[in-house]
């Protein structure tokens, strides 16, 4: 991993690019990031660094925690997170990395986030399974449909889809490409939608398929 | 909210002028052949409107040859190089899909002489 940033998604919208082509963006205010700690191959056994996202008031933090953020010299933050980065030589415990060091238009990154939730969903919704006739006497609409055969097997096969809690789960969409780094108001444009309510946590790394 | 409204503000035409529906428009779109760039205008009706900031279209009907052609634009689109008003329509409703289903003199719209130009 080279890359990584942390932000939180503010929702969609349009922008035409040089051949007035649309292109649908989603909006992140990503970073500014803060290195807490630095782990090192010697010390820890592999290399990583670890980040604060997020200003949060001193009386919310515990004393442990407390004890982390005043050893980097920094203010607490919401949002603890470590990446393993391939050259951790230029971060230090107290730097800040900016949305514009990480990324620039042209990027190709993944995007981490906690989908919506959507409660306890049926198998239409849940899986997309065919619904029955709406009307004429039918009686069966949104179903489950077959549980599989009688006597032999005499069980349901496991992995039978069924209705169950849907959504609210971590959800990766890779190899989306960065559209614009907006390095005054720290945004992040990238092509095509993201993971997760308006206002959720984003996870923003290079991408592994690049 | 408040930043995606400013992206898309910063996106959008400024100068654009205030579109009516029943407005007889020229619309001058950008045709690029090659690597050369034309102007090329379409002349017609505004008979639907779309809004939502940078994603404003208009739809804009002409009977050409007889034949009845619709095109929808982005105006706020690089493409869409300028509209001017030529005529504005005294219409009562904000949709004239009304005038699809007519042909020849019914198929037009009564022009506002008092309205303003701008």
């Amino acid at each position: 991993m080279k890359k990584c940033m942390l932000g939180r998604k503010l929702g969609m919208t349009q922008i035409f690019n040089e051949d007035g082509v649309v292109i649908p963006v989603t909006v992140i205010s990503a970073g500014p990031l803060t290195v807490i700690r630095k782990k090192t191959e010697e010390v820890d056994g592999y290399n990583a660094i670890q980040v604060g996202f997020e200003d949060i008031p001193e009386r919310k933090v515990n004393k442990p925690l407390k004890g982390l953020f005043e050893k980097a010299k920094v203010s607490p933050k919401r949002h603890l997170k470590e990446f393993r980065l391939d050259d951790i030589s230029a971060y230090n415990p107290g730097d800040e990395i900016k949305v514009e060091d990480m990324f620039q238009s042209g990027d190709k990154v993944d995007i981490t986030g906690i989908s919506k939730g959507k409660g306890f969903a049926g198998t239409t919704k849940r899986y997309g399974t065919a619904r029955g006739p709406m009307s004429h006497g039918s009686g069966y609409h949104r179903g489950i449909g077959s549980m599989g055969a009688v006597s032999d097997p005499s069980r349901i096969f496991k992995g039978k889809k069924m209705p169950g809690h849907m959504g609210a789960e971590r959800v990766t969409v890779q190899n989306l490409s960065v559209v614009r780094v907006d390095a005054e108001r720290g945004l992040l444009l990238v092509k095509g939608a993201v993971p997760g309510p308006k206002g959720g946590l984003l996870i923003i790394k290079d991408s592994v398929k690049a | 909210m408040d930043i995606i409204r400013a992206l898309e503000q910063e996106g959008m035409k400024k100068n654009l002028p205030n579109l009516k529906i029943g407005d007889y428009v020229r619309v001058n779109v950008k045709v690029k052949e090659g690597n050369r760039e034309r102007i090329q205008a379409f002349e017609g009706t505004i008979i639907a409107m779309r809004h939502g900031g940078i994603r404003k279209t208009i739809t804009v009907r002409r009977i050409s040859y007889g034949v009845g052609v619709e095109r929808v634009f982005p105006v706020h689109s690089p493409n869409v190089d300028s509209i001017e008003i030529i005529r504005r329509g005294k219409v009562r409703r904000a949709k004239l899909y009304y005038l699809r289903s007519r042909v020849g003199k019914k198929a037009r719209v009564k022009e506002d002489i008092n309205a303003p130009k701008d």
